[in-house]
């Protein structure tokens, strides 16, 4: 095996190494990293700053938690805005290992901002079987989620209170790491109408730019990257604080850039490798 | 961080510690890892499952006297006999209902908004004049072009080919893009596990030095 060969078939345990070396230095020397903030993104920032103070959003939190490092930190940045504008929460999960990751982010972002639940937020819980939820709550709410999470009959909250179905809610935003933003474009937006924006793990994001190009949803927010733009807008209008430790999609910014540029390194000895063997070849 | 956070957050640390010892080999740390995800996983969708389906689309109905939930409790039974070879069949009746059912209302939407809404947002107004418009005969050209080269009933020669070639090269920019999301995306599960890690080793070290200076348990 000649120099280029090697080139080629490195061990990739040595990637490894070198990925994990470089990230665990990364985090230990952290450095900042100037952000560009895509249209897609500022366009649901935009559209919930515009929001008045007790409108309804509507959020569906649909993933577990091995997407959680990606995904959790847009369900904060947007549950943190909401509050801290008065805009009253409706949310809901479609992921069977999803209840616990909406229980996280409410009881806590609650308190932040002493929001009462049943008065400005309201967590429905979770019902299996997403399309058929999804088409329920375009007629009613009450159909799929009779009661909330907590066992409390819907009706029993005010917030509740003249909220029926999708047309009585300003916009949904769901947040998913798997199929269930496909239920929520198809059923959600495209039976019901509804206005709908989606976060969704760095994996899927280029599957769903058709959807923004279409016009069938009005912003995306893609993984880490995503996520860390919207907190760097809630930053920038005082809403999450970086001494609070609450930009945790910011902060792993420089692991990202650091990790990228030695990722890209060995593409292109990958490829010199791999074209110099061939013009060897060629020779012979 | 108090002790409980402490002695939590120290299982999280040393199950993440476990999980990336794979990257070496497999080994038992790993398995158990993994067994331990597996498990509590179905547990936990089981528990789920059962209180927020079971128990208010059957259990509930017919303590109240609905007794139409029986047919889909019958259906949901039939699709058991699946384990035995005699009853099989009978099976078939719950999956034609679910399939029936699921495409009858799946597939219109479907139509109208996978194909039909992606056609009509395809038919761009073209020009040179601004950078939107030049960007929607890239829009178009990338379409037609994808669509040639799956075109397999000529071959790809001449003009054809020079069509579906452009069209490889769409795919292969698209593919591109989601291969580059796809390290972004796993570089980010890294990131946070390692920061967590961090953050934790700090926590880990304040709360040692709290207890061996003050004795105080936290």
């Amino acid at each position: 095996m000649n120099f280029y060969e090697r080139m080629m078939n490195l061990d990739r345990r040595w990637i490894y190494l070198v990925i994990g070396l470089v990230v665990v230095i990364t985090a230990i020397f952290p450095f900042d990293v100037p952000l560009y903030v895509t249209p897609e993104v500022r366009s649901i920032y935009d559209y919930i700053e515009s929001l008045n103070p007790g409108d309804v959003l509507m959020i569906g939190v649909d993933y577990a938690p091995e997407v959680m490092a990606e995904l959790h930190p847009m369900t904060y940045a947007i549950s943190r805005q909401c509050f801290k504008k008065d805009v009253k929460l409706l949310l809901c999960c479609l992921h069977q290992n999803g209840p616990g990751m909406v229980e996280q982010v409410i009881s806590q972002v609650s308190k932040e901002y002493n929001k009462v639940n049943g008065v400005d937020y309201v967590y429905l819980g979770y019902k299996p079987y997403p399309a058929i939820t999804i088409l329920a709550m375009g007629q009613n709410f009450r159909i799929p989620f009779p009661e909330d999470y907590y066992g409390k009959p819907l009706d029993s909250y005010p917030m509740m209170r003249g909220l029926t179905n999708f047309s009585n809610v300003k916009a949904i935003i769901n947040i998913s790491g798997g199929s269930g933003t496909e239920y929520w474009i198809n059923y959600a937006n495209g039976r019901y109408n509804a206005k709908l924006a989606i976060g969704v793990t760095g994996v899927m994001t280029s599957d769903y730019y058709p959807f923004l190009q279409s016009g069938q949803i009005f912003g995306l927010i893609g993984g880490m990257k995503g996520a860390s733009e919207y907190e760097y807008l809630a930053e920038k209008a005082g809403y999450i604080s970086k001494a609070k430790n609450q930009l945790s999609a910011y902060k792993t910014m420089p692991i990202q850039t650091t990790s990228h540029l030695v990722v890209i390194f060995f593409i292109v000895v990958g490829n010199i490798g791999f074209f110099m063997s061939k013009k060897k070849k060629s020779r012979i | 961080m108090g002790t409980e956070e402490i002695i939590w957050n120290g299982v999280a640390a040393f199950l993440v510690l476990c999980i990336y010892t794979f990257l070496y080999k497999d080994n038992p740390f790993y398995k158990f890892a993994e067994h331990l995800v597996v498990g509590v996983s179905a547990g936990y969708f089981a528990v789920i499952l059962y209180y927020n389906g079971f128990v208010p689309k059957l259990i509930t109905p017919l303590k109240q006297g609905q007794w139409v939930y029986i047919i889909p409790a019958i259906l949901g039974m039939m699709m058991w006999t699946r384990f035995s070879k005699k009853w099989s069949w009978l099976s078939r009746f719950s999956l034609a209902f679910y399939i029936g059912s699921g495409t009858g209302f799946a597939i219109p939407l479907y139509m109208q908004n996978y194909v039909l809404r992606q056609f009509s947002s395809s038919m761009l107004p073209m020009g040179f004049s601004s950078w939107a418009l030049f960007c929607n005969i890239l829009i178009i050209v990338g379409v037609l072009s994808a669509l040639v080269y799956f075109f397999f009933s000529k071959e790809h020669t001449g003009i054809f080919g020079g069509t579906a070639k452009i069209g490889i090269w769409t795919l292969m920019i698209g593919f591109g893009a989601g291969f580059g999301l796809t390290v972004m995306g796993r570089i980010s599960l890294l990131a946070e596990r390692v920061v967590f890690l961090r953050e934790y080793l700090l926590e880990l070290k304040y709360y040692l030095y709290l207890l061996f200076k003050y004795g105080l348990p936290l």
